[in-house]
């Protein structure tokens, strides 16, 4: 999923200071589940925002709305109805939601609450790392399920650097060196042979974000 | 046990303190309390395990988010006793309205009372 972190009170209070009826929209996806954007968060923040202003001494109406998604038409048609009452937006979805609503309601300025980080895992409650880097052509079948191109940090296609030491990461000794995890889970699987021996072929990345923003398109699904 | 404590305190009562969201302390405080606190079992006797470290947590993210936004940190706090002590109970809401009359009232009900004007 995509894991995002929220922005700090201060820089919030800054971006909406300048607003008197604010909406703040979370979604109930990605963001919720890496308790940065969610239901929960969205009342946390409408209350705090409220106590800030109030104590201020400045009216401002702020109300709350989270959405099952933001990344698709139909949930944020939700709010067609009631968008105008608001001067602003404050979205917590990831950038994907914020831009996407940007683009649906281009009168109403959409503001960003939380920062879009990575693709990841939640590893324990609290506890988000990457794994994915969405290049587009994966190789997972041939690394034994760990990705090189997101874990590795030279992103080496054809075994370890010999910068690692005990299993860990050259940059970092609390990063794991990608191409150990790989190594063990093949000779785990017995797959040495087939999988790291064969040499991969150089990667195109014009599937990555190197090539440019990029787009899928399913004729199959179009009407 | 009939002992004295103050008669400005509300008491909620909850199952254990992790029920306690942060949302409920920050609500309290947007309705007009002048200070919340958080009354849980010793730390390793949670009947459901680690609901009182839960609420610690909570209780910590609070105190953040109430000093950034002015309202100060100082005015919500955790203690921690057993169910069976109820002198030290009387004894903590006393420390705590003590607290919360020096550091005086909410600084948001001066809204209030202009809006009300």
């Amino acid at each position: 999923m995509i894991v995002a972190q929220k922005k700090p009170m201060e820089e919030i209070i800054e971006e909406v200071k300048g607003y008197n009826k604010i909406l703040i929209a979370g979604c109930n996806e990605c963001v919720t589940v890496c308790e940065a954007g969610g239901k929960k968060e969205v009342q946390v923040l409408a209350s705090a925002l409220r106590m800030y202003f109030m104590n201020q001494g400045k009216e401002i109406k702020i109300d709350e709305v989270t959405l099952e998604r933001q990344c698709d038409h139909e949930y944020l048609e939700e709010i067609r109805n009631i968008i105008d009452q608001y001067d602003a937006v404050l979205s917590l979805a990831c950038g994907v939601g914020v831009q996407f609503m940007a683009e649906k309601y281009f009168t109403t300025p959409i503001l960003p609450g939380v920062n879009t980080c990575f693709l990841g895992a939640t590893e324990e409650r609290g506890f988000w790392t990457e794994r994915c880097q969405a290049c587009g052509q994966c190789i997972l079948a041939r690394t034994g399920g760990i990705c090189p191109v997101s874990r590795c940090a030279k992103r080496l296609l054809n075994g370890p650097c010999g910068g690692s030491t005990k299993g860990k990461c050259e940059i970092d000794s609390n990063v794991d060196c990608a191409w150990q995890l790989i190594i063990d889970r093949l000779k785990a699987l017995g797959r040495l042979e087939q999988d790291y021996e064969k040499l991969t072929p150089i990667k195109d990345w014009s599937t990555d974000r190197a090539g440019g923003p990029r787009k899928v398109v399913r004729e199959d699904v179009r009407i | 046990m009939r002992l004295q404590y103050p008669d400005t305190i509300r008491v909620v009562r909850v199952p254990c303190t992790g029920k306690v969201d942060i949302i409920h302390i920050l609500r309290s405080f947007e309705k007009g309390a002048d200070g919340v606190y958080v009354v849980g079992c010793m730390e390793g006797d949670c009947r459901f395990n680690n609901g009182n470290i839960r609420a610690k947590k909570r209780v910590a993210q609070a105190k953040k988010i109430l000093d950034t936004i002015g309202i100060g940190g100082e005015r919500v706090q955790m203690f921690n006793l057993s169910s069976a002590e109820g002198p030290k109970f009387a004894q903590y809401a006393v420390e705590m309205t003590d607290k919360i009359k020096e550091l005086g009232a909410n600084p948001i009900k001066k809204a209030f009372k202009k809006k009300a004007a």
